[in-house]
């Protein structure tokens, strides 16, 4: 009879030495802090300019290894529809799967807290120094460049859209544009119309064919 | 003392419009323009210029413009209603979907969904690069640093930090 003792090998680099469980190990069902969730957003909410989400894949999938790609590609996939901005959603969902109600508050709060703080101080000193000539022509500047940056990603996604020789989808972008930017008609009515014929569009167009 | 008439205004505003920011808060910039610049006059273009600039500058989530124009005004009491305004439905919205997803996996309507916001989001991003144009081009080399940023970033990938600092230099140069 052969003993099969389950001996853990000391070669073995991911076996613990210590019964105590490492949070950022390995581990079929990860399970940070509400602390470990609230600092993981909150590092990757100041490291990102707008390229937030790629940070919390980075964080989430390699760095801390608490989603599998396909996980994050699953719930990425489920931001992307839903209102609000991307990776506001995705920490709530994320928080929330995790450990609930309270971990939502830690991602999000995590997420929003330092900016917020940031931003705040940021617009006291604005509001006391935002007259100075300089100041405002170097905010301009920078705004007119994100109105460049803005037109560059939205070329971008209007190429496979303007693609094939479809009609709907453009049209539809073009009159969203309209209604909002030469109409200026309130947001809510625009889309309460809009998104229904937009839906209801793709859902007769099978995928690759729009 | 800000009477709570504003706070409520704030409130109801970036509630209703958080559950219409379909494809981020930049969707939402130019019906954020609408009212507070044309409706309600709390910020002139200039100054509604300036503070998408400041938000675009500081690290995090774009959404933290609407904590800008709330401090802007009514105070840190104003920020913070509009912040929690802002996230509050959407939040709840998505938790709730996070939860219920396993019904929502692989539905087809689901794929639709997505693919039917595409048009839509894109109008609206639209709509919103032409807004902060039109309240920040006031001069032939702002509309420059636009155009020129356009099409360099459509090429080739610019890191937002870069176009902004030259972009602010030249602002402070006072060539802008």
């Amino acid at each position: 009879m052969t003993s099969s003792a389950q001996i853990p090998s000391t070669a073995d680099p991911q076996a613990p030495s210590r019964p105590a469980a490492d949070p950022h190990a390995q581990s079929a069902a990860p399970q940070p802090s509400l602390g470990d969730i609230f600092i993981a957003f909150a590092k990757i909410s100041l490291s990102g300019f707008g390229g937030v989400l790629a940070w919390a894949r980075r964080m989430m999938v390699e760095e801390r290894k608490w989603m599998t790609p396909d996980e994050f590609n699953e719930v990425y996939a489920l931001c992307s529809f839903l209102p609000g901005g991307n990776i506001i959603n995705f920490s709530i969902i994320f928080g929330g799967r995790l450990r609930g109600p309270l971990g939502s508050v830690a991602a999000l709060g995590g997420l929003l807290g330092p900016p917020l703080i940031l931003i705040l101080i940021i617009g006291a000193i604005y509001a006391h120094y935002g007259d100075l000539p300089a100041l405002r022509r170097a905010l301009t500047g920078v705004a007119s460049a994100a109105a460049g940056l803005m037109m560059a990603t939205v070329a971008k996604m209007a190429r496979p859209l303007f693609r094939n020789r479809a009609v709907v989808g453009p049209l539809i972008a073009l009159a969203t544009f309209a209604a909002i930017t030469i109409m200026r008609w309130p947001l809510p009515y625009v889309l309460v119309v809009i998104v229904p014929v937009s839906i209801a569009y793709a859902w007769t167009r099978p995928s690759r064919a729009a | 003392m800000r009477n709570g008439g504003v706070l409520l205004a704030l409130a109801a505003f970036f509630a209703t419009t958080s559950l219409f920011a379909i494809g981020g808060a930049n969707s939402a910039v130019p019906e954020m323009h609408r009212y507070a610049v044309d409706v309600q006059h709390w910020l002139t273009d200039p100054q509604f210029s300036e503070t998408f600039a400041l938000a675009q500058l500081t690290p995090g989530p774009n959404i933290i413009i609407v904590t800008l124009i709330g401090f802007h005004v009514a105070g840190v009491l104003g920020g913070l209603v509009a912040t929690l305004a802002m996230c509050g439905p959407t939040c709840l919205f998505a938790y709730y979907v996070g939860r219920a997803s396993d019904r929502f996996r692989g539905a087809a309507w689901h794929d639709a969904l997505s693919r039917g916001l595409v048009p839509v989001t894109l109008g609206l991003l639209a709509s919103s690069a032409a807004v902060i144009a039109t309240t920040s081009d006031y001069s032939r080399l702002a509309l420059l640093i636009t155009a020129g940023t356009a099409i360099i970033a459509f090429f080739v990938r610019v890191h937002p930090l870069w176009a902004f600092g030259i972009a602010a230099l030249l602002g402070v140069a006072g060539l802008v």
